[in-house]
């Protein structure tokens, strides 16, 4: 029971991150309907600057977090204006490659100025560098950190989706592209501030792995990546709360396969579940279905 | 008249198919008198084979992707069932027909695994179907890494494989494929899938079983990427489930890309110029990598249908544009 606890809490912390990863893929495909394969590597970055912030520039652990959104936020929408946006009315097949040219690009372009040697992440200090036990449970204060700062800003994104023009905007855009621009929605700056929004949200998933599993390197992205995917095909594509709900599940079936299974096994089973996920219900446990029209 | 007509064109197919062979034959020679001359050395040599395995993949890569319009990334994963069919079993029996079998037998099971998998898979669209087979190679990679551990040797790989390929198989086994596949193409069935491409409502509407042709171009796809696996085991001694991982199906798709989808010539040509550029910046792979990525988004944003198109590289083509040189330099038309 300890055991389970335990693997409980683990697969929560690893769940935030995919949760938070598996937004930003969720919005982008929304409203633009590309899977958008460099934004593991957003989040890849998002951890190197948070590693730079903290390593070189002495930073603690909040502005950094800060800068890394920033920075990163910057980056996607300077993707999507080079990348993407010439791309609009130019087949799927041709965004969806041109995203792993952007993804092949990012990667080994990081690699070429930082070298392919893993770094590992400064320590904490501090409050945040201490565990608490309750009787054989061990909670790590980074992990409760990783919860909160993930709750908080899933509270943030639903606040600006729901209650703000912009997010209002987003919505109209996902729902019918045509009909938004002629209601007067600048549908352009709508698309960049949804990269906007979902790489932030990505910078942050990479600072908090980073100080996670206090190791980054250049590669680091595509697994995680291709991950948050599954989680966002999972809970619905297109659908925010899908995306969380699905980034959990995916992080609690890795830590139980890794704890209870083999940990060699995990990757599999995230790819099967896809897989059977695609099979049964494509749209996804909360999308509904939807009927193609000639 | 129309007899004469008919008999006429046949004429012409008859003879570019002959020019065709006769080219083809005093290439294999060429390079056959070039390799045991050792102007050709073995450095040499591996680039060639690197291109000739690229153009296998790249063509029934392009079958799928360009003619039928599925997009698969899971290509590696056909590879690698092929490879490590071919490599167990020249291990164990090292003959020309162990190799042979081997090679056979793995394209047969990489056909067998395409089926299980396009079957359920390929009633998904686009994206969709994109992440599935990236799963699904995903998932071979870890059966031949993690479950298959005592045959495969794990992670470590299989090395000391013995090598088996020359020229003449792979030749045999390169245009055998190219010419295979453009058969294929040009027949009703080929017809057919590229029908599924265009409009796949359409193509049901006008009594085209859509998931029958997909099925078909996947398995034959896969097949030929198991040859490929194949002979990349048997040349290059060494093979572990790392090689054929994700990166290996996008280095695929890439070629496809470049030379154009829905085009075999392009295929063929990209294949050769992305293997002279990767020779080239050998000593550097990251920045391979980096260009790599670039060159997909130019060519995603400058000329997304690729080098070729979907046209192909023909004889009369070629002839009018030599007469267009001609032209411009102002000889007889």
């Amino acid at each position: 029971m300890e055991q389970f606890l335990q693997q409980l809490i683990n697969g929560i912390s690893l769940g935030s991150i995919y949760a938070l990863m598996a937004l930003g893929y969720t919005m982008v495909y929304g409203i633009i309907k590309l899977i958008n394969f460099a934004h593991g590597d957003v989040y890849m970055l998002g951890a190197y600057i948070g590693y730079f912030c903290m390593t070189f520039l002495k930073l603690g652990f909040f502005p950094s977090l800060l800068i890394s959104m920033i920075v990163c936020a910057i980056l996607g929408v300077t993707i999507e204006k080079i990348a993407y946006k010439p791309l609009r009315d130019a087949t799927r097949i041709s965004v969806l490659i041109t995203a792993i040219g952007v993804s092949l690009f990012l990667e080994y372009g990081t690699m070429f100025f930082v070298k392919p040697d893993p770094r590992s992440y400064p320590p904490l200090t501090g409050f945040l560098a201490e565990s608490y036990s309750i009787g054989n449970l061990v909670i790590r204060a980074k992990q409760i950190l990783i919860i909160c700062i993930t709750v908080i800003l899933m509270v943030l994104l639903q606040f600006i989706v729901k209650k703000t023009r912009i997010g209002k905007a987003m919505r109209a855009v996902s729902l019918d592209r045509d009909a938004a621009q002629l209601m007067g929605i600048s549908v352009d700056r709508t698309i960049s501030f949804t990269f906007l929004i979902g790489s932030a949200l990505a910078g942050a998933a990479g600072i908090l792995v980073g100080i996670y599993y206090n190791s980054i390197n250049p590669l680091m992205g595509m697994m995680p990546g291709l991950k948050a995917f599954v989680a966002a095909v999972f809970g619905g594509i297109g659908i925010i709360p899908g995306a969380m709900i699905g980034g959990y599940f995916i992080g609690l079936v890795e830590v139980m396969v890794s704890g209870y299974g083999n940990s060699m096994y995990r990757d599999a089973v995230v790819f099967a579940i896809l897989i059977i996920i695609l099979i049964v219900k494509p749209s996804g446990l909360l999308g509904k279905e939807t009927r193609e029209k000639v | 008249m129309e007899k004469f007509v008919k008999t006429s064109s046949k004429n012409v197919r008859w003879k570019a198919s002959a020019v065709k062979w006769i080219v083809l034959i005093l290439f294999y020679a060429i390079i056959q008198v070039l390799i045991s001359t050792y102007i050709i050395n073995d450095y040499i040599f591996s680039t060639f084979v690197t291109v000739c395995i690229n153009i296998i993949l790249a063509v029934s890569l392009n079958l799928i992707t360009g003619f039928t319009g599925q997009f698969s990334l899971g290509h590696a994963g056909f590879m690698s069932i092929g490879a490590y069919t071919c490599a167990l079993i020249t291990l164990r029996y090292s003959t020309q027909f162990g190799f042979i079998g081997g090679l056979l037998l793995g394209a047969v099971l990489a056909a067998i695994v395409g089926i299980f998998v396009g079957l359920p898979t390929l009633r998904l669209k686009g994206d969709y179907l994109a992440i599935a087979t990236l799963g699904m190679a995903e998932i071979i990679k870890i059966l031949f890494r993690n479950v298959l551990e005592d045959i495969t040797n794990g992670a470590a790989g299989l090395s000391g494989i013995p090598q088996f390929v020359n020229w003449t198989w792979l030749f045999i086994f390169t245009a055998g494929t190219v010419a295979l596949i453009s058969n294929f193409i040009n027949s009703s069935h080929g017809r057919a899938c590229i029908s599924v491409r265009e409009d796949e409502i359409a193509a049901e509407a006008m009594g085209i079983n859509s998931t029958k042709y997909k099925v078909m171009a996947f398995v034959t796809g896969a097949f030929f990427a198991g040859i490929a696996g194949a002979i990349y085991s048997s040349y290059f001694y060494f093979i572990s489930p790392d090689l054929f991982g994700f990166m290996k199906s996008i280095d695929i798709l890439v070629i496809v890309v470049l030379g154009g989808m829905g085009s075999i010539s392009g295929s063929v040509l990209s294949a050769i110029v992305l293997a002279l550029i990767s020779t080239y910046l050998q000593s550097f792979p990251e920045l391979r990598m980096v260009i790599y990525g670039v060159l997909l988004i130019l060519i995603m944003l400058f000329r997304p249908q690729g080098i070729m198109g979907s046209r192909e590289l023909s004889l009369s083509d070629m002839k009018k544009w030599v007469q267009g040189i001609r032209r411009k330099n102002g000889g007889i038309a």
